[in-house]
């Protein structure tokens, strides 16, 4: 058959279209992006009609996917990895409440923090939802993981989390297909019940995911995507979780692998397989991508037993992701590396692009707040947290999704003022909108700026919610007309901006300031750059 | 065969399409194939790299060793000593000498070339000089496709498959443009490979 050439993003996205899903859900999230990106583009996808138009965030998205499941259809939900905290609470409660089509959750983790605030892993939250997690090894098992966890999700009725970090999301190889399968028909749950998560029932729902448990450890020790390779060399087994595998394979391409090794990509973990590596091996090495979450759990807190190795003791980095070349150091392997980097290269950050209108929005804003001094510029996530580097140095932090306006809020209830919200319109419409009910119910005196590019830059210019009704909206949420300004932010303007965000600070009360004008990343999107000119933008 | 290949350059200077030139070339012979990206926040004018891995056997890693590249390949002279760390004992730098400066602090212009020189094995060549010669200044990333080529274990028929297959939605002049900017930075490196020896 054919091979595709995919990337992890896409063939995962491939296995799930060709396993009959019938829609995605998502907010883009780099590494995740491409999941729902390919299915948007998918020539299957559109004769089908399966949903896949962005949503506010992973929380509306997680939520919207659920829906989808109650009604019998299979659905997904994709993120990055800081997008499951957004999403989290319906995602431990889509656990509860099981499915009735099959539910994928497929989370994209940042380890070195590639595009990220920080490394956290997704398994963490597996677990405690207390659901499958699939780990693929390459991109084929990334595809076949898609097509089956569906099925593993309506056999044993929970969400299944498929987890994947950046190296295999944004990694090409070539992928072979499944047949594909129809779509499932509407259908209502067989206890209407099911999904009323009213003490009573998620008592009873909640005994019921408890119960799962004997029979996914069975499943995971039967799963084709575990094996147990024995080896003759049992003073060392190895445990190589999903891409840790590849690493681990790397080294001995040349060389024999005389250690038992447990090839690890789905959990809750093969309980047989792993007692027996305790019980033949003189101790373990556990290589995994992320954080040491099987080497704390096979280590125990009073570390009796069979030595376990790997993050915690300092056998692998505590921190960043996995590397041939750190796991060829976990075995003692040594390799003749290349030459050092010459001294005169020096580092090339990211910046915002020539031309953006973040730019001369944060030209205005320094020139406004030069009387008042430093440390008052609320940020949040998208491209414009570039203003923290210089030559701008114009922000002061970035946290997460929202916490701009919250977090300016807080700042001037404690007395830091003129305090100021910097967020961009897709970041605005994810998750500001309630910090600015905040603010407004309580008058605080804020000046939150949304750079308006009309789109969701950072991760390749995808729809932003918020085109259209933008002032529609900060208005409906109680901010007066007279203090929400828009403008073109050009340097001819540079006069005129500065002097708006001047009078604003004067309010004692929410300013919301729009520079409005189209991302230059996006000016070859035809349907956006028609959308812009109908709007009247 | 096997070609581990480290493609280097800044976001946007299209180190993907040349990426993804080999990558269908690669498939349509039937080779294995491993090939990271980096997409996300260093696509802002940041650094950016790609790993490039084609074999008749079997790839594990998708990331290459240290000390194993076969291959640097990067379309900005700055950025191709940036991963010296990865290049093996006998592998090739092959760099555009353009420089691409959107930084305060770039180093002068005669100590990235004479790093370069230092290079046992390297090719340097002006692959924007020759775009725009042949009248595509877009072109620069494949011009550097094009001298890297001999180095890379691939039938060169095949490379201009996978340029026609890659620009083919964009127009057959933009197809025929880039293949004349492949053969060109071809050109460009035999005569310098032969000077060598």
């Amino acid at each position: 058959m054919q091979k595709l050439l995919l990337l992890g993003d896409e063939a995962i996205a491939q296995g799930a279209i060709d396993a009959g899903m019938s829609g995605v859900y998502a907010y883009p999230g780099t590494p995740s992006t491409e999941i729902t990106e390919y299915i948007q583009g998918s020539k299957i996808a559109k004769e089908r009609n399966l949903h896949s138009k962005w949503s506010s965030n992973e929380k509306t998205a997680m939520e919207s996917a659920l829906g989808m499941c109650y009604a019998g259809k299979r659905s997904m939900t994709c993120m990055k990895h800081v997008g499951l905290n957004v999403a989290a609470d319906a995602f431990i409660n889509a656990a509860i409440t099981g499915v009735n089509g099959g539910f994928v959750v497929v989370v994209a983790d940042d380890p070195s923090m590639h595009s990220s605030q920080n490394e956290q892993d997704s398994r963490v939250y597996g677990k405690f939802a207390m659901i499958p997690i699939l780990e693929p090894v390459n991109q084929q098992e990334a595809y076949d993981m898609a097509y089956t966890a569906f099925d593993l999700s309506e056999k044993h009725n929970v969400p299944v989390m498929i987890r994947l970090t950046t190296r295999l999301a944004h990694s090409r190889a070539g992928v072979v297909r499944k047949p594909l399968l129809e779509e499932r028909e509407t259908s209502l749950p067989k206890d209407p019940t099911q999904f009323v998560l009213l003490p009573s029932i998620a008592r009873r729902n909640y005994k019921s995911l408890l119960s799962t448990r004997p029979d996914l450890e069975k499943v995971s020790m039967e799963s084709e995507y575990n094996q147990y390779i024995d080896g003759t060399d049992r003073s060392v087994g190895i445990v190589a979780c999903g891409l840790a595998y590849n690493y681990l394979m790397e080294n001995f391409q040349d060389r024999e692998l005389k250690h038992p090794v447990l090839k690890l990509s789905q959990y809750p973990m093969p309980r047989k397989a792993v007692e027996r590596m305790i019980e033949e091996c003189d101790e373990i090495v556990v290589l995994e991508d992320g954080y040491p979450v099987i080497e704390e759990l096979l280590k125990g807190y009073q570390e009796a037993g069979t030595p376990v190795k790997g993050r915690l003791d300092g056998t692998l980095p505590r921190d960043g992701e996995l590397s041939p070349n750190n796991v060829a150091a976990a075995f003692g392997l040594s390799y003749e590396e290349g030459a050092d980097v010459p001294d005169l290269v020096e580092a090339r950050p990211p910046a915002m692009c020539k031309g953006c209108g973040h730019i001369d929005a944060y030209q205005a804003l320094n020139i406004a707040l030069e009387q008042y001094g430093p440390g008052r510029v609320f940020a949040d996530i998208g491209c414009y947290t570039l203003g923290a580097l210089p030559p701008y140095n114009a922000v002061n932090s970035c946290v997460d999704m929202g916490a701009s306006i919250t977090m300016a809020k807080g700042a001037a209830d404690a007395g830091l003022l003129p305090a100021v919200a910097v967020i961009g319109d897709s970041t605005f419409t994810h998750s500001g909108m309630t910090g600015l009910l905040d603010a407004v119910n309580e008058k605080t005196p804020i000046t939150v700026i949304v750079s308006d590019n009309y789109t969701t830059g950072m991760t390749g210019g995808q729809d932003s919610q918020a085109l259209g009704h933008l002032e529609a909206i900060i208005e409906g949420i109680g901010v007066d007309p007279e203090h929400i300004r828009v403008f073109k932010p050009t340097a001819a303007n540079l006069d005129e901006m500065v002097n708006i965000i001047k009078e604003e600070f004067a309010y004692e009360g929410v300013s919301v300031i729009i520079p409005r004008r189209q991302c230059i990343q996006t000016m070859r999107n035809k349907s956006l750059v028609q959308k812009v000119k109908e709007l009247g933008l | 065969m096997k070609s581990d290949i480290i493609l280097a350059g800044v976001g946007g200077q299209g180190i993907l399409s040349i990426a993804a030139t080999i990558g269908m070339a690669a498939v349509d012979n039937d080779l294995h194939l491993k090939q990271a990206e980096v997409h996300g926040m260093s696509q802002r004018g940041g650094d950016v790299q790609s790993h490039l891995r084609v074999s008749s056997k079997t790839i594990a890693s998708d990331l290459i060793p240290r000390g194993k590249a076969d291959l640097i390949l990067s379309v900005e002279p700055m950025e191709s000593l940036r991963y010296l760390p990865y290049l093996s004992s006998q592998g090739w730098l092959v760099t555009n000498t353009t420089p691409f400066v959107n930084i305060d602090n770039y180093p002068e212009m005669d100590e990235v070339l004479a790093k370069i020189k230092e290079q046992p094995r390297h090719i340097a060549i002006d692959a924007d000089k020759i775009a725009a010669e042949i009248g595509s200044k877009r072109s620069s990333n494949i011009v550097m496709l094009g001298a890297a080529s001999l180095f890379i274990d691939i039938a060169f028929e095949a490379l201009e498959k996978g340029i026609n297959t890659i620009f083919e939605r964009k127009g057959q002049k933009v197809v025929d443009l880039n293949v004349e900017a492949l053969r060109a930075g071809r050109k460009a490196a035999e005569a310098i490979k032969a000077q060598l020896n």
